[in-house]
């Protein structure tokens, strides 16, 4: 394992700004890894640490392809995550809205500039993202509809399920987006939620990664089950469900359960009286894909998003 | 006429609206519309929606035609003193022409640009953010600048900022708009947090210059001069960005001309005392935009220059 600073950046008041990165085996540029971007990106960035612990093990036994190069950035963004922002302390811009970056432009710029200097000319690329909206998911592989997208190389991390979409204006400035265009077989994997670490959607996460690098001959003798046979679907295809609404959320049905048409999924609730205001069904039987998290419901919110079956 | 164009309910018994003034007089069939606040911490809009409707209102005989003001499309965030919306990851100028199936966020922008399509003209009136200061000015994509420039040059400001098409400005309101065959124009000025009462005055001046020429205003224009803004030509933007971290600190004022090499100002280090960057004009030119909020990283925007 070498461990170097791929950025490093003065602050006026805090220790000096650091980007670390982890590189295993060496020769062709094979897959990177980017961890946490955003500061509540804990579980993104614990997921990366664990690869990072786990690799250098395998490394030490002599199990990681030696003509080939692993590169894994834990975080992009240490200072937000310390003082429990989101995005950029200083003026809230999010680095995953500023690629391929600019090295002569704002801090933010600077940043996603760097990164991408270290991580472009990759064959793979895996980004641990976090979603727009609270919520938890079925583990997947997301990728942008670029004309560059390798929906079939995304079967190899055996996650139930590969999910494409259209990118839409402000994706073009997008980790993703740009890895793709820059010839990169890029997937956004979505595990887990923000601001927790938890043990079965890590665990998963982590083992879809490693046997995605199995599947690509990057490590060898590592015992990982197949994993699923992936399903591929297009975003739009899923049965979105909002809330008529707002009041207390009180969710029944979480990801990876089966639901019926017309079956009580959540109920809104009044937020002095108690009663129930809204019953949430399922407008179709299916699985259930994206469940919203937060206590609280606005009108209008997505709660729900279901697979059709 | 006070009518709501978007209500969705919050979780506690309260309801998000977005609200507009209908000002209607006479025969004339010409609508415009004044929008503002889709950022929570630009407020220089709300001094200019408050004299632009007393001004009308004093002299309504004067009106024909339609104009309707939208004071804030981001209540939740003005109110919070928040640029974004309150719970929602993204810029609400990024999220335009919205989406009626999305989040509420989304929703209501689809509801916002469904409710200004078809007005004879749009204005989008923003004041930069926290951190920068600028000159009463239009930015205007180059795309649109042909049918654009000559109503932009009736607004009374002092600069046109013709730039680079941007495949992420597809989604910011006037995009969305002009895409759609709505003439809208984007007005920049002042900084973040505060309200500059004398650009206000020029902008409000300059809205009804443009309504009397679209002939929704028979009022007098006083005093009746209107500024020639300086109109940029091709790229010749020139941005002026932080080597260092530290603290910013300058006497100069934006709306002036800068000569090639004059002090623009110096990052320091208030801890040690040393100047760790001087600031100076890499070329002759109109400074537009300078650097307001002092703490600064290698890479903050500290000035814009216009090269002349």
């Amino acid at each position: 394992m070498k461990k170097e600073i791929i950025f490093s950046m003065k602050s006026p008041y805090r220790d000096d700004f650091r980007i670390q990165a982890f590189r295993f085996g060496k020769g062709i540029k094979t897959l990177a890894i980017v961890g946490a971007m955003r500061g509540d990106e804990i579980q993104q960035q614990y997921i990366c640490s664990q690869l990072i612990r786990i690799l250098k093990d395998l490394e030490e036994k002599g199990k990681v392809a030696a003509d080939r190069e692993i590169l894994v950035i834990p975080s992009v963004n240490p200072f937000s995550m310390n003082v429990g922002k989101r995005f950029w302390a200083l003026d809230g811009t999010d680095i995953n809205r500023m690629f391929p970056g600019y090295d002569q432009g704002e801090t933010t710029q600077r940043i996603a500039a760097s990164l991408f200097k270290a991580i472009e000319g990759y064959e793979y690329g895996i980004q641990m993202a976090s979603y727009y909206m609270p919520g938890d998911f079925i583990p997947h592989v997301r990728m942008l509809q670029t004309g560059y997208e390798a929906v079939e190389d995304a079967k190899q991390f055996g996650l139930p399920y590969v999910c494409i979409r259209q990118p839409l204006p402000f994706d073009t400035t997008m980790l993703n987006y740009n890895w793709q265009i820059w010839n990169t077989k890029a997937f956004s994997v979505y595990g887990g939620q923000t601001n927790h670490v938890e043990d079965k959607t890590s665990k998963l996460t982590i083992e879809a990664i490693l046997r995605f690098m199995k599947n690509n001959g990057l490590i060898t003798s590592v015992n990982i089950n197949p994993g699923y046979l992936s399903d591929i679907m297009n975003e739009e295809e899923l049965i979105t469900v909002k809330s008529d609404s707002g009041g207390i959320l009180y969710r029944i049905k979480s990801p990876y359960d089966n639901v019926v048409e017309n079956e009580t999924i959540a109920r809104v609730i009044h937020p002095y009286e108690g009663s129930v205001i809204s019953e949430i069904k399922s407008p179709c039987n299916g699985v259930i894909f994206f469940a919203h998290n937060k206590p609280l419901a606005l009108q209008g919110d997505p709660l729900f998003k279901i697979i059709n079956s | 006429m006070i009518k709501t164009v978007v209500s969705s309910a919050l979780p506690i018994d309260e309801k998000l609206r977005i609200k507009k003034n209908i000002l209607t007089n006479g025969k004339g069939k010409k609508r415009i519309c004044i929008v503002t606040g889709t950022h929570g911490d630009e407020l220089e809009g709300q001094y200019v929606c408050f004299e632009l409707i007393n001004k009308i209102k004093a002299n309504m005989e004067k009106l024909d035609g339609t104009v309707e003001i939208y004071p804030s499309l981001n209540p939740l965030g003005m109110d919070s003193i928040t640029r974004g919306v309150p719970n929602f990851d993204l810029d609400m100028n990024r999220i335009f022409p919205g989406n009626p199936e999305g989040s509420m966020a989304e929703a209501a922008a689809f509801a916002i640009c469904e409710d200004l399509k078809g007005a004879d003209m749009v204005i989008d009136i923003h004041s930069s953010n926290i951190f920068l200061r600028e000159i009463p000015q239009i930015r205007i994509n180059v795309d649109e600048a042909e049918h654009l420039v000559p109503y932009a040059r009736m607004l009374n400001i002092d600069f046109i900022w013709v730039h680079e098409s941007a495949t992420v400005l597809q989604a910011t309101l006037a995009h969305s708009l002009n895409r759609c065959s709505t003439p809208t124009i984007v007005v920049e000025m002042g900084v973040g947090m505060r309200i500059n009462h004398s650009m206000g005055n020029e902008l409000v001046r300059g809205i009804l210059n443009l309504m009397k020429n679209m002939g929704i205003w028979e009022g007098e224009i006083s005093p009746a001069v209107i500024s020639e803004p300086v109109i940029s030509n091709g790229d010749n933007v020139i941005f002026l960005n932080a080597d260092k971290s530290g603290i910013f600190l300058t006497e100069t004022r934006n709306n002036t001309i800068v000569e090639k090499d004059e002090l623009i100002g110096k990052i320091v280090d208030p801890l040690s005392g040393d100047i760790l960057q001087t600031i100076k004009a890499s070329e002759r030119g109109l400074l537009f935009t300078i650097r307001a909020y002092p703490v600064v990283y290698e890479g903050s925007l500290i000035a814009r220059i216009y090269k002349l």
